[in-house]
């Protein structure tokens, strides 16, 4: 009876393990948000982010992307026609073209320049700032018999 | 003098740094250099006349060269602006009487997609042809930044008169007889 069982609960995880994967990718399919999009793209002719643009022109935007949306296009697909509608310019982060090269190279450049920088100078100014207390006693001037006397005065007149 | 090496390095990345910015603002500015000139009398030619750029709603392309020896009224003009709205009627009396002149009116959408484009040309029953300005280079070689916009292109393909905000009859009236009357 047990055997009977196990051998039922088995062919069950059987026949139902391919048939999760494929109900779950019918219903995985990526659903683009006009929130999600409308952080990514531009409003091309007042040059802000979308999401916080209100001018007539984003208004027509955003209806274009909600048509978009309804036809059941993946968020990719939907940048993808906004670029040819609208240009290069509608994107978000500018294409890794020309000019704008500088907006993706520039930020690790100068990341990489100040660490090597400081990898330099660093071990130079620690090298220095040690050297500095142990040449300043060389350097000082001892008292003079006067200067020792009135110290000497001074410090007992402070302790009472 | 490797004491110096680190502050002159500092120096020119921030000059460096200060030319690119410098490099970067001065090419998002206004050009302003053809109103400018228009208003010495010193025309200048139409820029990007062999740019051709796809008929809206239709295959094919246009381009200016291809209207070289028809005066060209070039509006700017997108779907969602309210001026061009107001405009479309007027440009579209005025293509019947520049079709008489050998001229015509040559509509160029800018930063609107192109289903609403289409719809504005059949609602607003726009004739003259339009075409689509995607990437908006075409457009900014005029010193373009919004909508509408309009030039008149005389037929030698030289600007001779620039509008950078909402036209009425009157100044198509006052602009276009003389220009017209020039010859070929």
């Amino acid at each position: 009876m047990i055997r009977a069982r196990l051998a039922l609960t088995l062919l069950a995880l059987v026949t139902a393990g391919p048939l999760g994967p494929v109900t779950a990718t019918a219903t995985e399919r990526p659903q683009a948000s006009l929130t999600d999009i409308e952080n990514d793209v531009m409003c091309v002719s007042c040059r802000e982010p979308l999401a916080v643009a209100q001018s007539p022109q984003a208004n027509a935007e955003r209806d274009y992307i909600r048509s978009l949306i309804a036809q059941g296009l993946t968020k990719q697909q939907i940048e993808q026609n906004l670029v040819a509608q609208y240009g290069a310019a509608v994107l978000g982060k500018p294409p890794a073209s020309g000019f704008n090269l500088s907006v993706y190279i520039l930020p690790p450049a100068i990341l990489a320049a100040g660490a090597a920088i400081l990898a330099i100078a660093l071990p130079r100014w620690r090298r220095r700032t040690r050297a500095a207390p142990a040449a300043s006693p060389a350097s000082a001037r001892p008292l003079d018999p006067a200067e020792a006397d009135r110290l000497e005065r001074e410090l007992s007149e402070f302790r009472g | 003098m490797r004491r110096l090496a680190i502050p002159v390095l500092a120096i020119a990345a921030a000059a460096g740094l200060l030319a690119l910015l410098t490099f970067g603002v001065a090419h998002q500015g206004t050009n302003s250099s053809i109103d400018a000139s228009v208003a010495r009398g010193d025309f200048p030619a139409a820029p990007g006349s062999q740019t051709r750029l796809p008929i809206l709603g239709a295959t094919g392309s246009e381009s200016l060269a291809q209207l070289r020896g028809k005066v060209v009224v070039l509006n700017v003009f997108a779907s969602w602006c309210e001026p061009c709205k107001a405009e479309a009627p007027i440009l579209e009396r005025e293509q019947r009487q520049l079709l008489r002149n050998n001229g015509t009116i040559l509509g160029v959408t800018y930063l609107d997609n192109s289903s609403d484009s289409e719809t504005f040309v059949r609602q607003q029953e726009i004739t003259y042809p339009v075409i689509r300005d995607v990437s908006g280079s075409f457009v900014r070689s005029f010193g373009t930044t919004g909508v509408p916009e309009t030039f008149v292109i005389n037929r030698q393909g030289r600007i001779v008169a620039v509008r950078r905000y909402q036209l009425d009859a009157a100044w198509l009236q006052r602009t276009l007889p003389q220009i017209l009357a020039e010859p070929s």
